[in-house]
């Protein structure tokens, strides 16, 4: 038997917000409700959910995914949640993929879903306990700091400034003025908006860094005999990668994301795609820092180590550019509740590819788009390759 | 796409009440070096993807998949963690070998509940924030109001829930990786301590700690690996109602879908006859009951009286729990499913020593994830 072609047909999405007045439950319930709506289908058409979500912490809730299950649409259903950190919304598409790929269902849900806000007062404290308890938490480490040793490490190493990383900033939340769901959309923001905003943690930013956020986004995926019943504009999987490195992250090279490369490795060999600079045509590479959007084009081989800050200075990343980079606003346009922007990220690519983006549409009827996030301490990486 | 796929491989390490000899990243390694040799497999090059079954709050841990690679070999590679139990995980990689773009899938879980000090507040934490927490319900007094109902609607006896715990932990003592293995009589169970009328403390699984990791492939790979695969028929899996208040008390529904997945995935119409034995879900005895019954091996309010009869025991006509289940074994969170599952391959691979079972071809495996989860799975293994 030949292998199973696996499509998206339907997504849907919450407002991105600083502090949500729905529950968890809520807002999966909200962004499952509208993908359903979106391709025209009803809880009975579901053979079975699969949930994306991060840090039990941030709810304070055990088995968080078992709480969520009734939300998220899994009343009844085989349902499973899966995670690797911030890779989770990119990695929950994958799930609901080997789902459909294995031949035991042909329609899934996908939902991925955030609320840092329940965290009091803020979720940064959840990721204490991320850490080594041995080795790392005594230290009190925050995320701000490791991320700021990265992007230390990261300018040094290749020569590269502030005001080039800013850019990244400003294209970002410039592009989410066009999403209606976005959280930090600016027209107005400009370089020297960043590098004058208040230091967190040297040379970190307030903003280079996305929003701590609450939302949720789902996804219908079908195998393609349900998809070409459905519609005439099924957007398929073509390639899906995934790669994780050790928990040691104190022992890494920092400058470059050599597990972002061999997920996408293996997601462009999936695809059968050789050339990905000319196959990729929208790119929506995690940016929860600016610097992190720049980072991850080199590991996904869309950049030359060091370069990926040039696709900004020479307007490729541009929407109208030769090869749009988040044209949805990004993390940092949008807003970032952790699995569920990872899982924007498909969405978009989804309604991109279908040119249902609105005002937010790339030109030119881009054929080929990729997804990725990044995660644990600093660790995963997860891809997905989508096309019509 | 790859229709048939096999576990070729496992490996254990444990199960003991408490191991403060070693972390749980070296109770992962030994399970995860046992399970490689038994495979003939290196992680390194024959492997292509990983996956652990974990809770961050069992592991006192955000985000825990970050620690799971190194131990596991799965550096640079491609790994995840499903926050399940351990048949969810293996479904999990069962569907993964089927997709046809992986050939060999290793697979662990484990526990560690010793480290975890205040282990019933952090269960109890699994309660909706809102409704139920400030009521501040013990994940036990849940469980005693479920076997109450169950035992109000079938008819079900307090002797026959007993004897369920007479039983797996006799077996138990055939069970040299068993924690929890003794010679009770009915009268002993029944006189203990109460923990929430009408459930006993003895007829309550004690948390062990350990490790399994399996390794699952593709058939092609299957036959080049392996003398012995034991092949994965059906897997099925189902939740039911999240909230305490909206959910049925007496039977498990959910129970019964993850089981009619499995065995139309199996071909089976009905479990009974076609099944040789059963490891299913007591981490309370009176589930091992109200499990069997939803899976259709009896109808409502027969297993206690048939488990009375003997139908359960290793001569029976269906043994169940021959390991000694969570009960005899120990409880081991997360784990739970995989160490029945793990009892099942060793079964149909001739490798039980004193407790195996004679002419098994065909095993099931049940696991319900606990207190307050309406979350079952279900697999059935063949040889």
């Amino acid at each position: 038997m030949g292998l199973r072609k696996v499509a998206v047909v339907g997504a849907g999405m919450t407002k991105f917000v600083r502090r949500a007045q729905e529950t968890a439950k809520e807002l999966t319930y909200h962004a499952a409700h509208q993908a359903l709506q979106s391709c025209e289908l009803v809880m009975d058409d579901i053979d079975g959910v699969c949930l994306g979500t991060a840090p039990d912490s941030f709810d304070g809730v055990h088995m968080k995914g078992e709480y969520l299950s009734d939300g998220a649409g899994a009343w009844g259903k085989p349902y499973i949640r899966s995670y690797v950190g911030g890779g989770t919304g990119v990695f929950a598409p994958i799930q609901g993929w080997y789902h459909v790929a294995s031949g035991l269902f042909d329609v899934v849900l996908v939902v991925a879903e955030e609320k840092m806000s329940s965290y009091y007062p803020h979720a940064q404290a959840a990721f204490l306990t991320i850490f080594d308890h041995t080795t790392e938490r005594p230290l009190k480490p925050n995320l701000l700091w490791i991320f700021a040793l990265e992007m230390n490490r990261y300018m040094h190493t290749y020569g590269i400034s502030k005001e080039d990383i800013a850019r990244v900033s400003v294209l970002h939340k410039r592009n989410a003025v066009d999403h209606p769901a976005a959280l930090l959309g600016n027209p107005d923001i400009t370089v020297e908006d960043v590098l004058n905003s208040e230091v967190l943690a040297w040379p970190v930013q307030r903003y280079d860094v996305s929003p701590v956020s609450d939302g949720a986004v789902a996804l219908v995926l079908a195998a393609e005999h349900v998809a070409k019943r459905l519609t005439d504009k099924p957007v398929w999987i073509e390639g899906v990668g995934w790669n994780l490195d050790t928990a040691y992250w104190t022992n890494r090279d920092l400058a470059y994301p050599r597990y972002v490369e061999y997920a996408a490795r293996m997601a462009y060999d999936m695809a059968n795609i050789k050339e990905p600079r000319k196959e990729i045509h929208i790119v929506e590479p995690y940016d929860p820092f600016d610097y992190k959007a720049l980072h991850h084009l080199e590991g996904l081989q869309l950049a030359e180590r060091g370069e990926a800050a040039q696709l900004y200075i020479d307007g490729v990343a541009e929407r109208n550019g030769d090869m749009p980079v988040c044209p949805s606003g990004g993390l940092l346009g949008v807003g970032n509740p952790i699995a569920a922007a990872g899982l924007m990220k498909v969405a978009e690519l989804f309604w991109q590819l279908r040119g249902e983006a609105g005002a937010r549409q790339v030109p030119g009827q881009p054929r080929r788009g990729l997804a990725q996030a990044w995660g644990d301490l600093m660790q995963v990486g997860t891809v997905v390759v989508m096309g019509r | 796409m790859n229709e048939r796929v096999a576990i070729v491989g496992v490996g254990w390490s444990g199960f003991r009440p408490t191991t403060p000899d070693v972390s749980y990243k070296e109770l992962m390694y030994e399970a995860a070096v046992r399970a490689y040799e038994d495979a003939g497999v290196d992680p390194r090059s024959d492997v292509d993807s990983f996956v652990t079954v974990a809770e961050d709050f069992h592991e006192g841990t955000s985000i825990f998949d970050e620690y799971t690679p190194d131990q596991m070999g799965a550096v640079l590679k491609s790994m995840h963690t499903i926050p399940g139990d351990g048949l969810h995980g293996l479904a999990t990689a069962y569907m993964m070998v089927r997709t046809g773009h992986f050939d060999v899938v290793a697979l662990e879980a484990h526990s560690k509940a010793s480290n975890i000090l205040t282990l019933p507040d952090v269960t109890a934490y699994a309660q909706d924030p809102v409704l139920n927490r400030p009521l501040r319900f013990n994940t036990h007094f849940v469980a005693g109001l479920e076997m109450n109902r169950y035992m109000y609607e079938t008819g079900t006896t307090e002797e026959q829930c007993a004897h369920v715990v007479v039983k797996n932990k006799k077996n138990a003592l055939k069970n040299s990786s068993a924690a929890y293995g003794a010679d009770l009589t009915e009268d002993e169970v029944l006189d203990g301590p109460p923990l929430s009328w009408p459930l006993g403390k003895h007829e309550t699984a004690e948390h062990a700690d350990g490790a399994i990791v399996m390794v699952v492939a593709s058939e092609e790979k299957a036959f080049q690996l392996s003398e012995k695969p034991v092949w994965i028929l059906g897997t099925g899996w189902c939740n039911g109602s999240a909230s305490l208040e909206s959910r049925e008390w007496g039977g498990i529904e959910y129970m019964s879908k993850a089981a009619r997945m499995a065995y139309s995935q199996a071909g089976f119409s009905n479990p009974r006859g076609l099944i040789d034995f059963a490891e299913v879900d007591d981490i309370y005895a009176y589930k091992e009951l109200q499990s069997l019954e939803a899976l259709g091996f009896f109808a409502p309010g027969t297993a206690g009286p048939m488990t009375e009869e003997g139908f359960t025991q290793p001569d029976g006509l269906l043994p169940v729990n021959v390991s000694g289940g969570s009960l005899g074994v120990g409880y081991l969170l997360d784990a739970t499913g995989l160490a029945r599952a793990l009892e099942v391959v060793l079964q149909l691979r001739g490798e039980a020593g004193s407790r195996q079972l004679e002419e098994v071809e065909v095993g099931l495996v049940q696991s319900w994830r606990g207190v307050p989860t309406t979350s079952g799975a279900v697999a059935i293994l063949s040889n």
